[in-house]
């Protein structure tokens, strides 16, 4: 049990404390336990670590730190030594012997455990390694170096000193000051400044004032949020602590997934150890500032992150849009002003206070400022969180850090901004991102979610795919959304089946239209996004199923056919083995056939056929088997 | 209240602080079409078709009439091309819910049945008035809103029924007033609708297939 701070210099002292017990050159094992790295078993390998340290005696020389996530999923579970800020990758609870007997006991690597890249090329240390060196990780680098139900790792990376400055040494409205200076961005979808949704909310009538964190983070493959949360609570929430001292507010909420279970439990953790140091509660650092904090757990409802009905939502209402046009900060939570900011905006905060706004503002580009978390997903070779800063192209972010598309395949689009932004061709791929620039090509920032997409993805059926997602999440209260969705997926759908007819395009784009201007709330105005567009950089793939009833990137089932090519089929027998409706027919070693009348298109010989064949082929539309050079 | 100046479609109007540009309209004799809209409840902004444009040239935007509060100087324009093209997407849309829209009101804005689009006759169009209505008025929340999205429906809820219907609506169940379509109504009456148009599968009134509000008016002793 630690002691209740009492006053700005006692969290000094303590800090002082902290640091003096550390040793900067202990050799430090940090072990990724983010949700993406314990679906890879890391909770298991962090164990035996930790049991055969013990069993040889090196427990006391090297320390092992559970952490959050580290970004790089897709080589999970990740592990960093430090000080040489070693990096290991897809580690097994069999590489933890050699990691300790080589690595940890004689300094030596362990190979097969560093990364290679595309090329071949070995990196042992993180820094050089593509995927974090182009990076500028300012709010996502200290989650490697915590462990989240640890304040004492927060405290000794500056934690809660900037709160420490805002109580001790600065007005709330110099406070402001700075965050309007920084001019921090909502980073949750709108992209609206937070230092004048602040001063709103200040400057709004009433006594009582709230601020929430928006923690409903729901669009499909997004989980920047969720990783700053489970790997680094208190950064969210020293955040907050500023945010209500600048509004004066007393009190705050915490809106977050029910799904988001490890989160949850770090964050009331979090909070626990505030309120044992009086860092929450009644005269924080006794500077007289009264704070308190709830957690309010979503019930996933993806509307229910639009500001308006996250705040019905925590007063136990439905999680429904209000139609009025009336601001949150004006009158929100129980008619109150409230200040909603998402997570990542929040765990902006204390880093702008601590380094001041010209260092803020001279990352990232004019209208935006500072850094931006994507989660790069989809047909990509590095997924995982990148924090880059605003105004890295999609270029550089989809290559450099991404390390381009997987299996030498095409890039053909990058969707961002989730359900409600749009998809980016090719041409734009030098697009400098920031919420600008995305807004003018038709797409937008949204949360930060990046899903890369290959030549063998059909845009209709992505377009098709995010309404279907929006039927299900639209709340259905207002015509434009719920009835504009149904009738668009259901066009959609016709022409993925091969009955779209002329006038289908003209028709999507007049629905959308109407749905973007009159919908009641942000959802349904951004709802038609996918579809608009994809329509405008895609136009022809949309008139070829329509058209032709052909789908060029070959998935949409309706529409194509498998054949199976007789000049490169060598009769091995694969496909014919495999087909679990015995629709292949034909003799060892004499080309196979496929009866069209039984094939249920389930793509099963087409992924068996051997890559030196590739004899299984999909058709669609007028397209014919190429003529055999035989 | 104080009085403000504001112009509508052109015309110079004195209208009262806190007035909708619906009630400005309306009490300067312009029309603007509603369908969720009833003056003895709060404004719900759910079916759209009361939008308007405000401002001029760049900053024009599109805003619902009955929610949006004039203000001093504010200029709106009610039925230009643009807005009466998106109330005809509108009916459109709708009709293929409820296919006995008044037809002035598809005459006006020429808005016809598409056949790209698919039917889903409920005969509900969800603007709430039946559950608003048993909730500002009476009090009584019998009647509400079941499923998001597009499987959103109106349900009654039997407990809720038993407990306040006898009460709340001693003669009749005043909520069938409320209903523009009239499936209340036939559901109530356990009929169907006038020309003999099938009740659609999912009976929007029934908490579930099997409880009819007949039934449970029967048991409340209501009927």
């Amino acid at each position: 049990m630690m002691a209740r701070l009492t006053s700005v210099s006692a969290l000094e002292v303590l800090i002082k404390d902290i640091l003096s017990r550390r040793d900067p050159q202990k050799t430090k094992v940090s072990v990724c336990s983010g949700t993406g790295c314990r679906a890879y078993d890391s909770e298991k390998v962090i164990d035996s670590l930790k049991a055969q340290l013990l069993h040889d005696g090196l427990n006391e020389k090297v320390e092992v730190v559970t952490t959050g996530c580290h970004g790089f999923c897709e080589l999970g579970p990740v592990m960093v030594i430090y000080p040489d800020h070693t990096s290991y990758f897809k580690i097994k609870t069999e590489d933890v012997g050699d990691i300790i007997s080589e690595t940890l006991a004689q300094g030596k690597l362990v190979d097969r455990l560093l990364y290679v890249d595309q090329e071949g090329n070995v990196q042992a240390k993180e820094d050089d390694i593509p995927f974090y060196k182009y990076q500028n990780r300012v709010v996502f680098g200290n989650n490697q170096l915590i462990d989240p139900e640890n304040i004492e790792d927060y405290l000794a990376l500056d934690g809660y000193q900037a709160l420490a400055t805002c109580l001790g040494s600065l007005s709330p409205e110099e406070v402001l000051e700075i965050v309007k200076k920084a001019n921090l961005r909502g980073r949750g979808g709108g992209g609206f400044p937070a230092g004048q949704k602040w001063e709103a909310t200040r400057n709004a009538p009433g006594d009582v004032k709230y601020v929430i964190v928006n923690a409903d983070e729901g669009d499909p493959g997004a989980y920047m949020d969720r990783s700053i949360l489970e790997g680094n609570p208190h950064s969210v929430l020293e955040g907050m602590l500023i945010g209500a001292y600048a509004i004066g507010a007393h009190k705050g909420f915490i809106y977050i997934r029910q799904e988001y279970p490890l989160a949850v439990e770090h964050l009331n953790r979090a909070i626990e150890q505030m309120l044992e140091l009086g860092l929450l509660g009644e005269n924080i650092l006794g500077t007289g500032f009264n704070f308190e904090i709830s957690v309010h757990r979503g019930a996933g409802a993806f509307v229910s992150g639009e500001s308006s009905a996250l705040m019905s939502s925590i007063e136990g209402k439905v999680g429904e849009p209000r139609p009025k046009y009336i601001r949150t900060s004006i009158s929100g939570v129980h008619g109150c002003p409230s200040d909603l900011n998402n997570v990542e905006t929040w765990a902006n905060v204390p880093v702008i206070i601590n380094k001041g706004v010209d260092w803020f503002t001279s990352i990232g580009t004019e209208g935006s400022k500072g850094t931006k978390i994507f989660s790069l997903v989809g047909k990509v070779n590095n997924t995982g969180l990148v924090e880059v800063p605003m105004g890295m192209s999609l270029q550089d972010i989809i290559f450099k850090i991404g390390g381009g598309i997987p299996n030498g395949k095409k890039f053909k689009a990058v969707q961002t901004g989730g359900p409600s932004g749009g998809v980016i061709p090719e041409e734009m791929l030098d697009l400098p991102v920031d919420f600008d620039a995305l807004d003018k090509v038709g797409s937008m920032m949204g949360s930060g979610g990046m899903i890369v997409m290959d030549e063998d993805t059909c845009m209709v059926d992505v377009a098709k795919y995010f309404l279907e997602f929006l039927a299900d999440e639209s709340c259905g209260k207002c015509v434009p959304c719920r009835e504009g969705i149904t009738q668009m997926l259901h066009i959609l759908k016709m022409v993925c089946a091969g009955e779209g007819q002329p006038g289908d395009l003209e028709l999507l784009e007049e629905v959308a239209a109407m749905t973007k201007d009159c919908s009641l709330c942000a959802l349904g105005q951004s709802a038609p996004n996918p579809v608009l567009s994809s329509l405008r950089y895609f136009h022809a793939e949309y008139e070829a199923h329509v058209n032709e009833k052909c789908c060029p990137a070959h998935v949409c089932k309706d529409l194509i056919t498998y054949h199976i090519d007789p000049a490169k089929c060598k009769g091995c027998g694969k496909c014919l083995r495999n087909c679990p409706v015995n629709a292949i027919s034909g003799e060892k070693k004499e080309p196979h056939d496929i009866d069209l009348e039984k094939c249920t298109k389930c793509d099963t010989c087409f992924l068996v056929c051997p890559p030196k064949f590739r004899a299984v082929t999909k058709l669609s539309g007028n397209e014919t088997l190429p003529v055999s050079d035989v | 209240m104080s009085q403000l100046s504001m112009t509508i479609n052109g015309q110079q109007v004195q209208v009262t602080e806190g007035m909708t540009i619906l009630e400005a309209s309306r009490e300067a004799g312009i029309y603007i079409p509603t369908l969720c809209h009833n003056e003895n409840l709060e404004s719900y902004g759910s079916c759209r078709i009361c939008v308007v444009e405000i401002g001029e040239g760049e900053r024009k935007k599109i805003v619902a009439s009955c929610l949006y509060n004039v203000s001093e100087g504010l200029v709106v324009e009610t039925e230009t091309e643009k807005i009466n093209n998106y109330r005809r997407i509108i009916l459109n849309l709708l009709m293929h819910r409820w296919d006995k829209i008044p037809v002035e009101l598809l005459e006006r804005y020429g808005a016809k049945r598409d056949d790209r689009f698919v039917d889903n006759m409920t005969y509900c169009i969800l603007c709430g008035l039946c559950v608003r209505f048993c909730r500002e008025i009476k009090g009584a929340n019998v009647l509400g809103f079941i499923g998001r999205g597009t499987i959103r429906q109106v349900v009654i809820f039997p407990n809720q029924a038993a407990k306040y219907c006898a009460n709340s609506c001693p003669h009749e169940m005043e909520c069938l007033d409320y209903c523009p379509t009239g499936v209340i109504s036939s559901s109530y009456y356990g009929s169907r609708p006038a020309d003999g148009q099938p009740l659609p599968h999912a009976h929007p009134i029934c908490i579930n297939e099997d409880i009819n509000i007949l039934e449970i008016l029967e048991r409340v002793g209501n009927v």
